[in-house]
């Protein structure tokens, strides 16, 4: 584990996702010098209030305009600094695109950002403060590493990661508290590497972010209800994707299912498509993920509305069970 | 009369025509290039990287080097010569500038070409990225410099003032802008295309402490830039340098005519123009000897 600062579980049943970053943070900065935090505005939002008290000098609020954050922050990490810029989802990946390619990824600066309040986590904010594109601008932005923590102890893992390696992160995080899905840091996080929540042979469920524990809930009610082994995968790192761990999927269970709060156009899906398709081997799969703008209302209710919660994941299980393309497919013949 | 020598503005000029040779010779290498503004632009590059800039050439990533961040990045046809004049690459690659297969293209990459700070192109970036490095020297506690420009069209980027808004708020005074106003855009004069008037007013109305000079007039550039020094030892409202300069400027036949953006050179127009080149190298240096000290 990189970084060397310890979350547990009582620490997000206390404090909210966005918290957990703030407390990381803090300790990186409280033994770094060269690390600022760079915030349009959102130094509340995005939870900086405990760096503020210890080191205020090395927050930078540029006000409400994130190209600018994200010069500044090229402009300090070429400088020899490790700017953490931290804004909402949607402005750090849009309103601020062009700047984000550019300046951080093309000039390949040691710059992470962290992008709170991420897919429809802003619930009845809308539309204009929803991100459901984001993974697919920055899964396509070269030298970016994209990673989608589940909860609060899977974002102090990709922080303190992100902290440790070179190079420029995105950070993909929710507004308030997530389920608890660890309950301590120490189950093997890597960059890259989806981890297992449940194990399965019958059909795999790849999630990331808030859909993860969804996903867990979805394979433990239908273990005891239908009697099927659902593999479940935390892929939390979207860039560089765990081809692995999708090809064994493939292998063991022929039936993926991906589901993310995020377009079913460019994200994980895309993603796992992608390698599934360049792999040659056939398999049944569905894409559970937004097919428009999303509806307003509190995040669990659009994540049910939009069918990413354990219910809709039930349901495209049991629909994706029912395919029965194997009878007729010669694996040997494959190419 | 400037602050500046006879003697040493001789030597800049005499640099500035070398440089204004060798921006034409690389657009003959390339086929065609960015002219215009390259030229226009050309004096402020030569007293900052002959006069100024505190930089060394065997360290280029010497960590305090003062920086320089060409906002304007498509006058990198200007900016490549002086890089590799200066010893940071080899001459020998501006006859690969804008080919296929170079390190060196239109717009230079901060990664590839050795001494570059940032990599420009997309308009109104260098703004932001200049106030970055500007806190940062401020967070170190370091002394270097900060000196970026833009254009006059880049202005219409918006960005450019959420940038100029953060060097004002956090008084980087050691981040000294400077605006090529050479009154030209590709589509047009900026007045036509998207008025941008008044410059000076609204810089001023950012908090800069604004000075206008002739960009092309080597002797108002120095002694702005001595102004803007003397301010930066101080945390206080940053300077702005606003220089009237003429697009192509130079080369009297293209100067100030909004056309020469971007160009193509034959023989017979690259020798053409290397005459009045020469013609306007021989008028300023009567100007150094009427205004020099």
């Amino acid at each position: 584990m990189a970084g060397g600062f310890v979350y547990n579980a009582i620490d997000q049943t206390e404090v909210a996702t966005a918290e957990i970053y703030g407390k990381a943070i803090t300790d990186i900065m409280l033994k770094d010098p060269k690390v600022v935090a760079i915030t349009a505005d959102l130094a509340k939002s995005t939870k900086l209030g405990d760096v503020l008290k210890v080191c205020p000098e090395r927050v930078i609020n540029v006000g409400i305009a994130e190209q600018d954050m994200f010069g500044v922050g090229a402009g300090m990490a070429r400088a020899g600094m490790i700017p953490f810029i931290s804004g909402f989802s949607a402005f750090t990946s849009m309103r601020a695109c062009d700047q984000l390619h550019t300046d951080i990824c093309y000039q390949n600066v040691n710059a992470k950002i962290i992008a709170t309040h991420a897919g429809t986590s802003f619930g009845q904010a809308g539309s204009t403060h929803h991100a459901i594109v984001d993974l697919a601008i920055t899964r396509a932005m070269p030298n970016l590493t994209v990673i989608v923590p589940a909860d609060g102890i899977e974002t102090a893992n990709a922080v303190n990661a992100a902290y440790a390696n070179n190079g420029p992160y995105y950070i993909r995080i929710n507004r308030g508290f997530d389920r608890v899905l660890y309950d301590t840091q120490d189950y093997g996080f890597e960059v890259g590497k989806a981890v297992e929540i449940h194990p399965g042979t019958d059909i795999t469920v790849i999630a990331c972010g808030s859909c993860v524990f969804q996903a867990k809930q979805a394979a433990e009610f239908l273990e005891n209800a239908d009697g099927l082994k659902v593999r479940v995968l935390n892929m939390h790192t979207i860039k560089p994707i765990d081809e692995e761990a999708i090809l064994k999927a493939v292998m063991d269970t022929r039936r993926i299912i991906t589901v993310e709060d995020h377009s079913v156009i460019g994200g994980l899906g895309s993603a796992v498509s992608e390698v599934m398709a360049k792999s040659g081997k056939g398999c049944a799969f569905k894409m559970l993920g937004h097919q428009g703008f999303a509806p307003i209302g509190l995040h669990e209710d659009i994540m049910s509305a939009v069918g990413i919660d354990a219910n809709g994941i039930i349901s495209a299980v049991r629909e994706v069970m029912k395919a029965d393309f194997e009878e007729d497919d010669n694996w040997d013949d494959d190419v | 009369m400037a602050n500046l020598s006879k003697q040493e503005w001789t030597a800049l000029e005499n640099k500035a025509y070398e440089l204004r040779k060798m921006c034409m010779q690389t657009t003959m290498w390339a086929g065609s290039g960015h002219i215009g503004g390259g030229l226009s632009v050309m004096d402020l590059l030569t007293v900052l990287y002959y006069k100024y800039l505190n930089i060394k050439v065997d360290e280029p990533q010497w960590e305090d080097r003062d920086r320089f961040i060409l906002s304007k990045g498509h006058a990198a046809i200007a900016y490549a010569p002086v890089l590799c004049d200066k010893g940071f690459n080899d001459p020998e690659m501006l006859k690969t500038f804008n080919l296929s297969g170079s390190k060196m293209g239109m717009h230079l990459d901060s990664n590839k070409i050795v001494g570059v700070d940032a990599s420009t192109g997309s308009l109104g970036h260098g703004v932001s990225i200049a106030a970055g490095t500007a806190l940062a020297a401020r967070l170190q506690n370091k002394d270097y410099l900060t000196y970026v420009v833009t254009g006059d069209g880049e202005l219409g980027e918006g960005s450019n003032w959420e940038g100029f808004m953060t060097i004002n708020h956090y008084e980087l005074s050691n981040c000294i802008v400077f605006i090529d106003r050479n009154h030209c855009m590709i589509d047009g004069p900026t007045e036509e295309v998207m008025k941008l008037e008044p410059v000076a007013d609204k810089m001023r109305a950012f908090g800069f402490n604004t000075i206008c000079v002739d960009g092309n007039n080597i002797g108002e550039l120095c002694d702005a830039i001595d102004v803007a020094i003397a301010r930066s030892k101080e945390k206080c409202a940053p300077t702005c340098i606003l220089m009237d300069t003429l697009k192509g400027a130079g080369i009297k036949s293209v100067a100030g005519d909004y056309h020469c953006h971007y160009m193509a050179l034959d023989d017979d127009t690259f020798t053409k123009y290397s005459k009045e080149l020469e013609e306007d190298y021989r008028n300023r240096l009567a100007r150094v000897e009427k205004e020099g000290k």
